[in-house]
């Protein structure tokens, strides 16, 4: 933001550390309530279409279909209400705002998955050059029998 | 002693509290302000304390602006303005330097300022009317303020009668804002609500005199 001020004051009221999510994610947004003096935690589910804002205005967007109609509840992501947001599912998107879902319904509203990468790249290296050589042994040993 | 300083509008942004409240918030880059001269009664008239804040190249101040701060050992101020005390501020001495802290415990203050200007303005931006309608043969008149009074009998437009002209650019008082923090590592003071003119503007931040 523009100014060093106002940063300092939306510091003191942002979280340290947010919860991960992405554009496309199908998540359970933990929500605190209080009924009386008694909390409890109430949990949204759905996909993630947009995000927007900055500072301590920032806020998401769940949309999610209930008995055929659709919902969806904008949350402010630094407010002490917004317990947990857990990724269920992982959504393969190329936007930054989903909206053109809510023109959609059925099985149109579906998201392709996408399986995020859980090993280091240099492990993934490992792995390719693991495979490669196996295929180039098993060529090697289908050669030899060829050859015999 | 009525509490006040000067200062200068940050801008607005909101906060939470803890029960996740968001609280709409004005950040004051409040003081420190030094005090160029008390005003007494015998001598003047009134008590008063004369603040100022925002030093300003001694080039740029008029040798009597150099002269009357020097009498304090200060810089010359860009923004000077006078607080009025009801009785003598008696652990006020001049050219002491007043900071944010003067507002620990205080609840609410009034912050004076200078809002926005917007020029030659119409009766409806500047007085609410309603304009003309939209539809219905009216020609070319949707945002006039339409009649300004009776016709043959006053013979003249009454006085008073509300027209367009200049608005903004006037000194604004908001009365009784909640002080919500006080920040004296960064002389900052956030108060709940909006304060008149542009980020950036000098105003006058003071104790409430709202009772209750």
């Amino acid at each position: 933001m523009r100014n060093k001020f106002l940063e300092l004051v939306e510091e003191t009221s942002m979280k340290s550390t947010l919860p991960k999510f992405e554009i496309g994610d199908t998540v359970d947004v933990h929500v605190r309530i209080l009924e009386g003096d008694k909390e409890r935690i109430q949990i949204f589910n759905g996909v993630v279409i947009a995000r927007s804002g900055s500072g301590t205005r920032e806020m998401f967007t769940v949309r999610r279909i209930v008995q055929g109609e659709g919902v969806e509840r904008k949350f402010p992501i630094h407010s002490p209400r917004i317990a947990d947001v857990v990724v269920k599912r992982s959504g393969k998107v190329r936007r930054a705002k989903l909206y053109y879902l809510r023109e959609r319904s059925g099985k149109a509203v579906r998201l392709k998955e996408r399986y995020p990468a859980t090993k280091s790249v240099a492990e993934q290296k490992a792995a390719k050059a693991e495979r490669r050589a196996a295929k180039r042994s098993k060529a090697a040993a289908a050669k030899a029998e060829t050859a015999n | 002693m009525r509490v006040g300083l000067l200062g200068r509008k940050v801008g607005m942004t909101q906060i939470y509290e803890p029960d996740g409240t968001a609280v709409p918030i004005t950040v004051l880059e409040c003081g420190p302000c030094t005090v160029l001269q008390i005003r007494t009664a015998e001598r003047d008239g009134y008590h008063a304390l004369q603040l100022g804040f925002d030093d300003k190249k001694r080039k740029s101040a008029s040798k009597a602006e150099r002269g009357h701060c020097k009498k304090v050992d200060a810089e010359p101020k860009r923004f000077v303005r006078e607080l009025r005390q009801d009785a003598p501020a008696a652990d006020i001495k001049e050219g002491q330097t007043l900071t944010v802290d003067v507002f620990n415990g205080i609840k609410g203050v009034d912050v004076t300022g200078t809002s926005k200007g917007r020029g030659f303005t119409g009766a409806m931006k500047r007085h609410g009317f309603k304009g003309l309608r939209a539809t219905h043969g009216v020609k070319r008149m949707h945002r006039h303020p339409g009649s300004s009074g009776p016709s043959a009998d006053p013979s003249r437009t009454r006085k008073g009668i509300r027209k367009p002209g200049h608005h903004g650019a006037a000194r604004i008082t908001v009365r009784n804002l909640k002080v919500e923090r006080v920040d004296a590592a960064n002389n900052l003071l956030l108060v709940r609500g909006a304060v008149p003119g542009a980020d950036g503007g000098y105003l006058m931040i003071s104790q409430t005199n709202v009772v209750g």
